[in-house]
């Protein structure tokens, strides 16, 4: 173990004693220097923003806007995200959406309710009612109270555009409408400042924390509460920080958090393209396909935040989320109504259980028209193990596959016969044992005895644990000790959105000795992730303080 | 009252704005657009506008069925190119150009196209070396539409794009035809050729909102590093495009006589890559960009039929494209797969589709195709065994006379980016070399130059 390790060992156990034992919590970082992150600069994404724009205004201002997708970087978008660039067809649709919610915000039907005050001429600029409302929207939307500059300057806008318009709504949709496309609230920015407490070191500021803590757990903006602790200072103090995590780890907006990690680390945005071949998998509709993708986060909420299991059981697990569209391909009795969910206990006889069965993981990792082994074999290693699988060599040998006499009636078969080439031995070994243990499900995710007539043999081994079938593919799944490390890893990742530094991979590396002990509680899980020395650290910066957004010149 | 200046027009604006409402100016339609060689504007003796574009389709050809046999003008089609007879005349096709790697991996379906649209061959999945050239051609073509680009894939799915400024930049696509719609036709829209010029009163709000955006992203870039500035510097080029796109909103079009609004399609395509469901959204699509093109809408464009791993699939059949390149055998008797060449054959379908869309369009002394040029690739030759070596590529339109077509062009194993050179320079960008290490080229392919 190299020095830093030992450095940063004592810090992520004393973490996990805090939470557990509900004892002071040491977070104030490590004693090196040489830890921390530069502040990053994310793009917001789609479900922030929806979420951001539902808190402020209520869910029926919301317009229909398409995010251009981020690339997908160290397995996560979020990661993405702290690289993303905004090019004119990215802010397009953020143009017009801010345009649309701005001109709903202001309209008949919503102005008594979402503005505080009454201009005192509808036909004309009122500045005490427009810097009232726009003073408080900057606050949610910017995530800090906006300074007194950026205030008086929307302020003059709205007036200036109330009297060309003779209309005061109008004057303060386009204040909003620029506040929406503004990269205060389009970027989540991280602000550094000399840390006080801390001679030569450097923190995150209040209102820094308080997005990160709010974007990880919430999957949105700081609450009002957040931003009043992050304006105290009270997150700078361990008691302050475990007091907000702790009440944003019971609240219910939880839920949006735990769903949009697993969004992202499931990579589900993909079935917003999921279609099946309607001759060959004719139940699979698209009704069918987006409540596949439901059914897993369903059972993810249900498993994890509901009943506070083990994140590793859910690989194991019988129990499932269930909508009537989905019972029909389950062939299970139709427990909900059209648009219900109900849990619902798989029998002990059922070839299915944990999250590899369900239909939402098969569809995904397979081909329009049939399964896929070697899809399903990469998806489990890539995504949940997070490993490299290779990319196949530009000139590979098929003659064997391609031989029409062969006739090959399963996929082992087929695959079986390819992987004697020992250039496409070597990473269809990583991915086909595994995914051969889900053969007895269709391209669809349908359960099947056969395939073309012939038995299929779904026995394989997953790093060396031997299973003869799917479930005994999820046991060994759920005890293998990469599956930890990769959701150790990946939520981390997801909390601090951008790449881990090399110390905080060190830090990484001891979750698991720390959560063997308590179980994969995704709360405890989460805990440790913001409780660990190396969340809030920040690199020491360069030069002087950059421009500082300081108390003294917020706006209040 | 025929208003030429643009201040003019917009000092006119302001004051009806200012006075509480919008001016509505009646303009006459003229009769005659163009001047008497039906080369130029009459009004403005600007010559007619020229396009670029770009066109793609994923998987490649099957050589012996797709390379004709001779060169020059007067070419054979072979099977797989039959569909293009109808738009022979319009199109070059170049063979026998290759994709160089200089000892990077042969990343399949990824190295040929990143290496044809950037110059540079990718060290690995994901990295996009150096901006795509359709960014540096509409930089060159300025301004004076409404969007500098468009792009579209017809698969439906929004990561397909390649149109990029780097990894992390790509263009995105419009991947709904409905969306797409409302984008080009939708409530912004001036129709070019109304007699009534009512710019909207919110225009100038928008301009304001917009102005202080850019003050706020002046504020906000103090607080950054190096990179994240380069980041927030792009975010305030496009705030820029829009910015512009606004300010058009302020003058009345110029004329545009093959300018005809589309009718708002009814609903979208549902998702899916059913081959019968793609070809339909790529009409759809090119049928809207057609007219967008003819509407003074936009003059570079990005077309995608199907991704460089296309999972483009025949209804009930369990293999897809890129499975069939794989899986099917080789027919000794032909040296082709069937059933894969059957895609190939639907791909040149929809190319020739594409081609026939802009030349229908009448415009001055000839078409819309006429005056633009359009560069189509694929990612590799034989998808089987993922080939860069005669990675096919073709171009449409004679650019208002800059470009011979109707020819095919045997590239003897030169570097492909010769003819993204080629078309860089011709769209005016000032390039005298493109691309790097083997890619590096400063050849044009001169027996397309007119």
């Amino acid at each position: 173990m190299s020095a830093p390790v030992k450095n940063w060992t004592k810090p992520v156990r004393a973490a996990l004693i805090a939470f557990s034992c509900l004892a002071t919590v040491g977070a104030t970082g490590p004693s090196s220097t040489s830890g921390g992150a530069d502040p990053s600069l994310r793009l917001i994404s789609v479900s922030q923003y929806r979420n951001i724009l539902q808190s402020v205004f209520g869910a029926d201002v919301l317009p229909k806007v398409r995010f251009a997708p981020v690339k997908r970087t160290d397995g996560l978008l979020a990661v993405g995200s702290s690289a993303a660039v905004v090019t004119p067809g990215v802010l397009d649709p953020l143009d017009s959406a801010a345009r649309a919610v701005a001109e709903r915000v202001v309209d008949p039907l919503h102005r008594d309710t979402l503005i505080p005050c009454k201009p005192a001429s509808a036909s004309s600029a009122d500045e005490a009612c427009a810097q009232r409302f726009l003073s408080r929207v900057g606050l949610m939307l910017y995530r800090r109270p906006m300074t007194q500059q950026e205030l008086t300057e929307k302020v003059m806008l709205a007036g200036k555009a109330a009297a060309r318009s003779k209309d005061f709504y109008s004057g303060l949709a386009t204040a909003l409408s620029s506040m929406l496309v503004s990269p205060n609230f389009l970027f989540i920015r991280e602000n550094a400042e000399v840390d006080p407490a801390r001679p030569g070191q450097w923190r995150l500021d209040g209102y820094s924390k308080a997005s990160r803590l709010s974007f990880f757990l919430w999957d949105s903006a700081p609450d009002a509460e957040l931003l009043t602790a992050a304006s105290r200072g009270d997150l700078h103090t361990p008691e302050g920080l475990k007091r907000q995590v702790e009440r944003m780890t019971a609240s219910p907006l939880l839920t949006r958090g735990a769903r949009a990690f697993f969004t992202d680390f499931l990579a589900l945005e993909a079935y917003d393209n999921v279609a099946k071949d309607p001759v060959i998998y004719p139940a699979f509709t698209q009704k069918v396909a987006q409540d596949a993708r439901e059914q897993i986060l369903r059972t993810i909420e249900d498993h994890l935040i509901t009943r506070g299991e083990d994140y590793r059981d859910l690989f194991t697990t019988r129990r499932i989320m269930l909508s009537a569209p989905l019972a029909g391909i389950y062939g299970t009795p139709l427990l909900a109504g059209p648009s219900e969910w109900k849990p619902f206990d798989l029998p002990a006889d059922s070839p299915r259980a944990g999250l590899l069965t369900q239909i939402g993981f098969l569809a995904q990792y397979a081909h329009p028209g049939r399964s896929s082994p070697t899809r399903r074999g990469k998806g489990i290693r890539e995504v949940l193990l997070c490993q490299h699988v290779p990319d196949p060599p530009p000139n590979v040998d098929f003659s064997i596959v391609e031989d029409p006499n062969a006739h090959f009636s399963t996929a082992r078969q087929r695959l079986v016969a390819h992987n004697t080439d020992p250039t496409c031995r070597g990473c269809h070994m990583m991915t086909d044992p595994i995914g051969l243990g889900l053969e007895k499900f269709d391209g669809a995710g349908q359960f099947r005895a056969t395939e073309k007539g012939a038995a299929i043999d779904t026995s394989g081994n997953l790093d060396g644990a031997a299973f003869t079938d799917a479930i005994g593919l999820g046991r060994a799944l759920r005890d293998n000790p990469t599956l930890k490390s990769c959701i150790s890893n990946r939520l981390y990742a997801f909390g601090v959105g951008r790449p881990l530094t090399e110390q905080e991979s060190e830090v990484v590396e001891q979750f698991p000795a720390v959560l063997d002990k308590s179980g994969y509680r995704f709360k405890d899980m989460l805990r440790l992730v913001i409780f660990s020395p190396s969340f809030f650290a920040i690199k020491p910066q360069k030069g002087p303080a950059m421009a500082l957004l300081t108390e003294q010149n917020h706006a209040h | 009252m025929l208003i030429k200046s643009k201040d003019a027009t917009r000092r006119g604006l302001l004051k009806g704005i200012l006075r509480g409402g919008a001016v509505a100016m009646a303009l006459p339609l003229l009769d005659i657009f163009l001047d008497d060689h039906g080369t130029a504007m009459a009004a403005t003796g600007d010559p007619l506008p020229t396009r670029f574009g770009t066109w793609f389709w994923g998987l490649g050809v099957d050589h012996e069925i797709f390379t004709p046999k001779t060169v020059g003008a007067n070419f054979d089609l072979p099977p797989q190119m039959a569909a293009l007879e109808k738009v022979k005349q319009h199109i070059n096709v170049f063979t026998n150009f290759n994709v160089l790697t200089d000892g990077k991996p042969n990343l399949c379906h990824f190295s040929g196209w990143v290496a044809l649209r950037c110059g540079a061959a990718p060290g690995a999945r994901g990295e996009l070396p150096a901006e795509s050239l359709d960014v540096p051609i509409a930089a060159a073509m300025g301004g004076g539409v409404r969007f500098r680009s468009l792009n579209m894939a017809a698969t439906g799915v929004p990561r397909d794009s390649y149109s990029f400024l780097s990894g992390d930049a790509i263009n995105p696509p419009e991947v709904s035809v409905v969306e797409l719609y409302q984008k080009l036709f939708g409530a912004e829209f001036q129709d070019p050729n109304s007699s009534n010029f009512t710019p909207d009163p919110r225009v100038l709000l928008r301009q304001s909102a917009l102005s202080s955006v850019k003050d706020e992203a002046k504020a906000f870039e103090n607080m950054l590093g190096a990179i994240d500035r380069q980041r927030l510097d792009q975010y305030f080029t496009s705030v820029r495009e829009l910015e512009k796109r606004v300010e058009l909103q302020l003058q009345k079009p110029p004329p545009a006589p093959a300018c005809v609004m589309p009718k708002a399609p009814a609903a979208d395509l549902p998702i899916g890559l059913d081959i019968e469901l793609v070809t339909e959204r790529h009409k759809a699509m090119t049928d809207l960009l057609v007219m967008a093109l003819a509407c003074n809408q936009t003059r570079v464009f990005n077309m995608v039929f199907s991704d460089s791993f296309s999972a483009l699939v025949r209804k009930g059949s369990e293999r897809t494209h890129h499975i069939l390149t794989h899986e099917e055998p080789i027919d000794p008797a032909t040296q082709v797969q069937p059933h894969a060449s059957w895609f190939v054959e639907r791909s040149m379908e929809a190319w020739a589709y594409f081609v026939e869309a802009l030349a229908k369009v009448p415009e001055g002394d000839g078409t819309l195709l006429d005056h633009s040029l359009v560069y189509a690739h694929s990612d590799c030759e034989f998808a089987k065994v993922h080939s860069l070596d005669g990675v096919p590529m073709f171009t449409a339109g004679k650019l208002g006379g800059k470009v011979k077509t109707g020819m095919h062009i045997d590239g003897n194993g030169d570097p492909g980016t010769r003819l993204g050179y080629t078309v860089q320079r011709l769209m005016g960008v000032p390039i005298d070399s493109w691309g790097n290490q083997s890619l590096k080229t400063s050849r044009e392919i001169g027996e397309i130059v007119a």
